[in-house]
């Protein structure tokens, strides 16, 4: 015997054949409750409006809250980045690639000996948890409050180290540049070092 | 045969009762190793089994009980044997002990600078570790740090931080006991003590890297891995080092398709944890940015341009088909591709014409091989079991360095003796203490009938043994009547493995000699062909010179150097002149010269293996996953394929299981027909007789680019003996002129025990090709003059 079935022509159908289950539906509920389900609404039209004109308004974030990320600068301008990769290892998305770097006479650009040589962070992969700034042990990393980070292009997304690095502010140089005369690594992590000396420019 | 030799010894057994467990291990055994069998982890940090104890660093404390007496305080479980009726308490256990190690590690962290995030030790650090499983959660010492310049360069490959350093002794007694290179010690006291170098004397030691490698902290580092990557970037593969017939087992580091560090991996019955600092940093090469990525054509102009490899198949079929053609492979090829070379030749292109000898060589080198070497088991272990080691045109440290620190392991364990014949000292013959049996240049093969030998004796002769007419009679003549036991030690990683693949001309895979009508049909019915050519080939002169006077039309080329060659300009005529198939990893002389290039994958690129000087396989996977490169075997065949010859090797695979299952010949060998001795030339004036080697760090392909590692090569200098010195009027340092009708170099001298007729000059170092600039081999007259 054949699987197929024929199937019929609709005038061999009889609507009232058809096999149906009865469900009991209530009546519409009493007036009083209704007028109390309108009441939310009309109360709403008196309240004060809270829908943003994003983007023409930015509201601004909660203080804390975690956006785009951030490689800060000593006030002399060396970048506090060590490239030590605890960052990469903490965080769970594996969003961040770094790769160190020699710090040498001619390219200085951190204290101490070692800097991040290349810097990425995947905003595809980032899931804004923090873990890498609770990592980090030199401050280098930090979260801003920005967070329109969304672009067209995947490759737009993956942020590079330029791209992260924290603005030059009063008193900072670019680096590569050497170190603040006198001063060591741990003068720099102690906070000794307050703005770029005169002689660190122009010597790279 | 070697290990029950070994078992047969009865072992007397000691049980121990250690954290109420009860182990019994062979007398003299140190308790944190019969600890280690129970799988109880005893911190540590300068223990390590190949060292001799120290107990420097006290943080393996236990508290130990013999026959009911406990030792007063907690003791050093690194240095202590075990011994009957012993109860040992490790810090799971004794309260003790554990404060012991605790307050130790406390000591230790004391001084440790708080840089791991800077060190390149971090997260594979042992101090780390253990200050996380055996240390304390908290510091209580408070102040200053002490502090030291950081770091040092203690050679152009070596770093020291000497803030991390926990004087554990270890880098200082690897230098001494296993090296034989006391070029860094212990210095001042107390809390200032430090790793120091002697002034004006870098850590120039060819077994530098070992002590990167076994440091328990970050204090040396390696200039060429700093600051490269963590642990958890790395991919590691096991591996095998190419770049000699030592055969080190390695451990491969990859980051993102590049390799970034190679590590020394632990194989008890060859490089025993250790390698060389050339297998450790040489390998930029790889990635170097000149790599071939295309195949190359030779077009209608005589110009070499971009082909897609269907073109370049086909290019290179058209070219070899019908041609009377040979195959030079070069000492650097895997088994597997020096196997898929070895067929190629007999079925696609039907010719024994193949060697892979591309070097200087003689027709009783190739007999001697056939004869003695094919086939052969001499093992690291016979080292250890020999009673006298004879080096012939062997020089162990340069040449074949692990075999170096198995004869230094056993000089220094036992006093094995060894013997030199030799034109000149060596740095290793004097660190073994080695008798050195002084001859001119040419005239080894006499001063070998000399030497006096047992049945329990092994013979190391290397490759530059061909140089010398006669020797390789010798020294067999010498093995048949002492009973003494041949090791061939070649230079290149790839010779012993083509040599078993059949890669020569008078021989085919598993040693069948080719002049054997049986070993033909044994292989040609497993070829499944119906017969294979039985006229022995070519040797690689022979072939240049076939090529040189047309008889050949068209060569295929592996990896060969054709400055390794002798008359270097005489052969690449040759080559220009035929039609050549060039399977290469980066453009040289040869592919300069090729009609077709094929670009070819290299070591970290593929699997395969190799077999090293013992003829122990030594195999190793592909570090790099994703490479587009092949290994040769695949291409040959896609060669043979395009010339309707199927030689079925698509994969390494395929060919090492085919190669496997020939098996060994088990026939008649092929018989050594002795050469008479020959004698060195006679030299007046000013001439002098040439005398050479590679040294371990020079100019070689496989170095290129490493800047650092070329900061630790030996300086280039020219030796020549007293006598010389003063008729010249020269002293060590004066720049010396050595020529000849072919061309001259110019380097400082050396004043030092060699022949008086003798000057020795490194073979391919800086500013000292002696293959290049004089065309010179060993035994060869030149003249040296006062520059």
């Amino acid at each position: 015997m054949s699987d197929f079935i024929e199937p019929r022509k609709s005038s061999e159908l009889d609507i009232n054949s058809v096999p149906f289950v009865e469900v009991n539906q209530p009546g519409p509920a009493s007036l009083l409750t209704q007028a109390k389900g309108f009441w939310v609404t009309f109360s709403t039209m008196f309240k004060k409006n809270q829908t943003v004109q994003y983007p023409d308004v930015k509201a601004p974030t909660a203080p804390r809250f975690h956006g785009r990320h951030q490689l800060n600068r000593h006030p002399d301008g060396l970048e506090k980045c060590i490239g030590c990769e605890l960052c990469a290892w903490a965080c769970p998305a594996d969003a961040i690639y770094v790769e160190g770097g020699n710090n040498t006479p001619g390219n200085q650009l951190s204290p101490g000996e070692r800097h991040g040589a290349v810097y990425q962070i995947n905003y595809l992969r980032c899931i804004f948890c923090g873990l890498c700034v609770e990592a980090c042990p030199t401050r280098a990393l930090t979260m801003t409050n920005e967070y329109e980070l969304a672009d067209d292009k995947r490759e737009k997304l993956i942020f590079e180290k330029e791209d992260l690095l924290a603005p030059l502010r009063q008193g900072m140089l670019a680096p590569p540049h050497p170190m603040y005369p006198g001063m060591t690594d741990t003068n720099y992590y102690n906070g000794d070092v307050k703005e770029a000396h005169p002689s660190q420019q122009g010597q790279n | 045969m070697t290990t029950t030799q070994d078992s047969a010894v009865a072992v007397e057994l000691i049980t121990v009762i250690i954290d109420g467990f009860e182990v019994s291990v062979p007398k003299g055994t140190l308790i944190i190793r019969a600890a280690e069998k129970l799988g109880i982890q005893i911190p540590r940090f300068c223990d390590h089994p190949l060292l001799d104890p120290v107990g420097a660093c006290r943080q393996c404390l236990v508290d130990v009980e013999i026959n009911g007496r406990a030792f007063p305080k907690p003791q050093a479980s690194c240095t202590i044997p075990v011994e009957p009726n012993m109860i040992v308490k490790t810090q799971l256990t004794s309260p003790v002990a554990d404060k012991a190690q605790k307050g130790v590690m406390e000591l230790l962290l004391g001084n440790h600078p708080l840089d791991c995030p800077v060190c390149d030790k971090g997260g594979e650090c042992p101090l780390q570790n253990q200050a996380m499983s055996n240390g304390r959660a908290d510091a209580r010492l408070d102040g200053y740090k002490r502090t030291f310049e950081k770091p040092i360069n203690i050679s152009s490959s070596v770093l020291l931080d000497r803030e991390r350093c926990v004087l554990c002794a270890r880098c200082t007694r690897f230098s001494e006991q296993i090296a034989s290179d006391p070029f860094i010690t212990l210095n001042e006291r107390g809390a200032l003590q430090q790793v120091g170098i002697y002034e004006n004397d870098p850590f120039k030691s060819y077994f530098s890297g070992n002590t990167v490698q076994i440091c328990p902290v970050g204090a040396l580092t390696g200039a060429s891995y700093r600051f490269r990557a963590r642990p958890f970037d790395l991919v590691s593969t096991p591996s095998a080092c190419e770049h000699c017939a030592s055969g080190c087992d390695m451990r491969t580091d990859v980051r993102r398709g590049k390799t970034l560090r190679r590590l020394a991996g632990d194989d008890a019955s060859v490089n025993e944890e250790w390698n060389c600092d050339k297998g450790r940093w040489a390998f930029k090469y790889v990635t170097a940015l000149d790599r071939l990525t295309h195949p190359l054509v030779r077009n209608a102009e005589g110009v070499l341009v971009q082909a897609s490899w269907p073109e370049a198949l086909a290019a290179a079929a058209a070219g070899l088909k019908g041609k009377r053609a040979a195959v030079i492979t070069g000492g650097r090829v895997t088994t597997e591709d020096a196997y898929g070379y070895s067929k190629f030749a007999r079925i696609a292109l039907n010719t024994n014409d193949i060697d892979f000898r591309a070097r200087v060589t003689s027709d009783e080198e190739r007999d001697f091989l056939a004869a003695h070497v094919v086939g052969s088991a001499t093992t690291y272990r016979d080292i250890d079991l020999a009673d006298h080691v004879a080096l012939i045109a062997f020089e162990p440290e340069e040449e074949s360095p692990i075999v170096f620190l198995r004869l230094n392991k056993n000089f220094k364990k036992r006093g094995l003796k060894v013997s030199a014949v030799a034109a000149t000292r060596s740095i290793a013959m004097n660190k073994l203490k080695a008798e050195f049996i002084k001859v001119a240049p040419g005239s080894e093969a006499a001063a070998v009938a000399g030497l006096s030998l047992t049945a329990k004796s092994l013979i190391l002769i290397g490759e530059r043994a061909s140089e010398s007419a006669g020797l390789f009679s010798a020294v067999a003549a010498l093995a048949a009547q002492t009973g003494a036991k041949i090791a061939y030690i070649p230079r290149r990683a790839g010779e012993r493995g083509a040599l078993e693949a059949g890669a020569l001309g008078s021989l085919l895979p598993g040693g069948r000699p080719v002049a054997d009508a049986a070993a033909r049909v044994d292989i040609a019915a497993a070829w499944g062909v119906a017969s294979l050519p039985s006229e022995p080939g070519r040797t690689t002169s022979e072939i240049f010179a076939g090529l040189a006077s047309q008889q050949l039309e068209a060569v295929v080329v592996g990896g060969v150097e054709i400055q390794d060659l002798p008359d270097s300009a005489a052969a690449l005529d040759a080559l220009k002149k035929s039609f050549v198939v060039s399977l290469e990893i980066a453009p040289s002389a040869v592919t300069g010269v090729a009609d077709v290039v094929l670009p070819v994958a290299a070591i970290t690129e593929k699997s395969g293996s190799f077999l090293n000087w013992e003829g122990r396989a030594r195999a190793f996977d592909e570090a790099v996953a994703d490479s587009q490169n092949r290994s040769d075997v695949r291409i040959l065949s896609m060669i043979a394929d395009a010339m309707g010859e199927s030689i079925m090797l698509g994969t390494v695979t395929a060919a090492a299981r085919e190669f496997n299952q020939l098996g060994k010949w088990d026939g008649s060998r092929v018989q050594f027909a002795p050469v008479s001795a020959g004698t060195a030339k006679s030299v007046n004036g000013n001439e002098a007789l040439i005398t050479s080697w590679r040294r371990l760090l020079d100019m070689g392909a496989l170095q290129k680019g490493e800047d650092n590692l070329a900061g630790t090569r030996r300086p280039t200098v020219a030796v020549i003996s007293a006598q010389r010195a003063t008729a010249l009027g020269v002293t060590s340092g004066d720049q010396l002129r050595i020529s000849n009708s072919r061309g001259s170099i110019t380097i400082p001298a050396l004043v030092d025990d060699i022949h008086d007729d003798a000057i020795w000059l490194p073979r391919n170092s800086f500013a000292s090709q002696t293959l290049v600039s004089l065309d010179a081999v060993h035994g060869d007259v030149v003249t040296v003059v006062k520059a």
